[in-house]
């Protein structure tokens, strides 16, 4: 227990005293909620949806956490670099501990950026339908983020080097985000579309925030919550299998 | 305490560890000396469980490093060749993430840490981040990091690299102490002979992945005829400088080295 503490404490500390980097990381979801939100508006508010800021700023906070929370388990590769996975990697402890440890603090850390990032959408304007199913929204905040903390460090154990950063980040991250229903909503889409939608974890998360910040949902509470579990359990397997398998 | 048996490790055509075969008894504090690319660190990682062997046996305090990682974890520490801190941490901290990891009780942890520091001259800089020390500091704190639990095997990889004398005569007097006082067994790597001839009990010379010689120092000498443990290395080893692949971590810290300009 004390191991998986530590771990999770370090994760912090380590975000808490990178100021520049937590600055930068608001600035893409900013571009997303500011420029989009304020730039489709009026075609969204057209067409009947109401308002795309309102619409918006939960998939937003879902993108900063999906960003956030995979790159700190893709941040393994950064601890390999610089030889502290090394020293994880011989202790006395379960690797699956050390791995438990690693992505609770990344996950805690997640949530931390996307209440800063549900703070600035309050701030543009963005107002919660029901402040009472706000702590629901942390729910769904703290699962996303553990869901993508696990498949996270499930690549970043894969991983030899940054090469392959590139790839990820093209082929997996930013899909991840577009096809989740973050930008639009996901009825009367294309078959192919909807069905991609279906199997993007994060479209779970994006509509829970969604349900629990604006009341409108697609697929409802329970499947949100069932789904989002059940991929958190998981991807945290997978990942400390992966981890458990590293060699140096 | 330590049992190798024709220990392999193949990377593709290319044979990093060759078919070694050698026992270090409970107590003993036995040198791998050898060029570089000889296969040193290959054999340590072997060792403490971060790589698999290719073929060949290995018996840590009775126990498969394969097949049972996790209890060999629990008998051994470790000082790398290449640095493991965490540098967005502080000196202090960097001791206590250790201290916890092997479950070292709070109490003992708080004096073991104070008096480690202080031995190693790093105490005043104890919240001071890691990454504004410099590498002789690191590697200071790094060695103290290692010494902060007492392990059954301690294993140094090139401990003393970028060393200056009074740390190197600091470390090697307190793991002469660690090892009379409570026998522990110490497998360590140099380059330096003078300190493998001074620390030594027995000496194990490794070449192109082989165990080219083994004995104690003065059983080294005597086989190749020579004055000193350098000529008696030279001997064995011949004088050709050695090239070595660098890997992707390599590659990699170049690369940042290039982005912090």
């Amino acid at each position: 227990m004390s191991a998986i503490y530590i771990l999770w404490l370090r994760e912090l500390k380590r975000y808490s005293r990178s100021r520049a980097q937590i600055i930068a990381s608001l600035g893409q979801p900013l571009l997303y909620l500011l420029v989009l939100g304020f730039g489709l508006g009026p075609v969204f508010q057209q067409s009947g949806h109401g308002s795309y800021l309102q619409f918006v700023a939960p998939g937003v906070v879902g993108m900063s956490i999906l960003f956030t929370s995979i790159f700190s388990g893709i941040g393994l590769l950064w601890d390999r670099q610089f030889g502290f996975l090394k020293e994880t990697l011989v202790a006395p402890v379960p690797r699956t501990t050390v791995m438990i440890g690693r992505t609770l603090g990344g996950a805690t850390v997640a949530t931390i950026q996307g209440t800063l990032i549900f703070t600035v959408c309050l701030i543009a304007g963005f107002r919660p339908v029901h402040w009472a199913s706000v702590p629901l929204a942390f729910l769904f905040m703290l699962l996303t983020a553990i869901v993508f903390g696990g498949l996270g460090t499930a690549i970043g154990s894969l991983l030899q080097d940054m090469q392959g950063f590139q790839l990820i980040m093209n082929f997996m991250v930013m899909p991840i985000f577009f096809l989740s229903g973050a930008l639009f909503p996901l009825t009367n889409l294309p078959k192919i579309l909807s069905a991609v939608t279906k199997i993007d974890p994060l479209s779970y998360g994006v509509d829970g925030l969604r349900g629990a910040l604006i009341g409108i949902s697609h697929y409802g509470l329970m499947t949100n919550l069932s789904v989002l579990s059940l991929v958190a359990i998981l991807f945290v397997a997978l990942g400390g299998y992966c981890f458990s398998k590293i060699q140096l | 305490m330590i049992r190798v048996q024709s220990l392999t490790k193949t990377y593709g055509e290319f044979t990093a560890v060759n078919d070694i075969s050698f026992a270090v008894e409970r107590g003993e504090i036995f040198a791998f000396l050898g060029p570089n690319g000889a296969g040193k660190t290959t054999t340590i990682k072997m060792l403490t469980t971060l790589l698999k062997p290719t073929r060949g046996a290995v018996e840590i305090d009775g126990l498969d490093p394969v097949t049972h990682p996790h209890q060999a974890r629990r008998c051994f520490g470790i000082v790398f060749q290449d640095p493991s801190l965490d540098a967005e941490l502080t000196a202090y901290e960097n001791m206590e993430l250790h201290g916890v990891l092997y479950h070292v009780p709070r109490k003992v942890r708080t004096e073991r840490i104070e008096a480690l520091l202080k031995l190693f001259e790093l105490w005043e800089r104890r919240d001071k981040y890691v990454k504004e020390f410099s590498g002789g500091m690191k590697r200071r704190l790094e060695i103290a990091r290692g010494l902060l639990h007492t392990p059954k095997i301690l294993f140094l990889d090139e401990p003393t690299l970028g060393l200056d004398p009074q740390s190197r005569n600091q470390l090697w007097t307190h793991v002469r102490h660690l090892n009379e006082t409570e026998s522990v067994t110490v497998f360590l790597t140099t380059h330096y002979m003078d300190e493998a001839e001074r620390v030594a009990h027995r000496i194990a010379i490794i070449d192109h992945g082989r165990i080219v010689a083994q004995g104690t120092p003065t059983e080294l000498k005597e086989q190749t005829k020579s004055e000193s443990l350098e000529a008696a290395f030279l001997a064995l080893t011949g004088s050709s400088i050695r090239e070595e692949k660098s890997g992707s971590v390599d590659q990699m810290r170049q690369i940042v080295k290039m982005w912090r300009r």
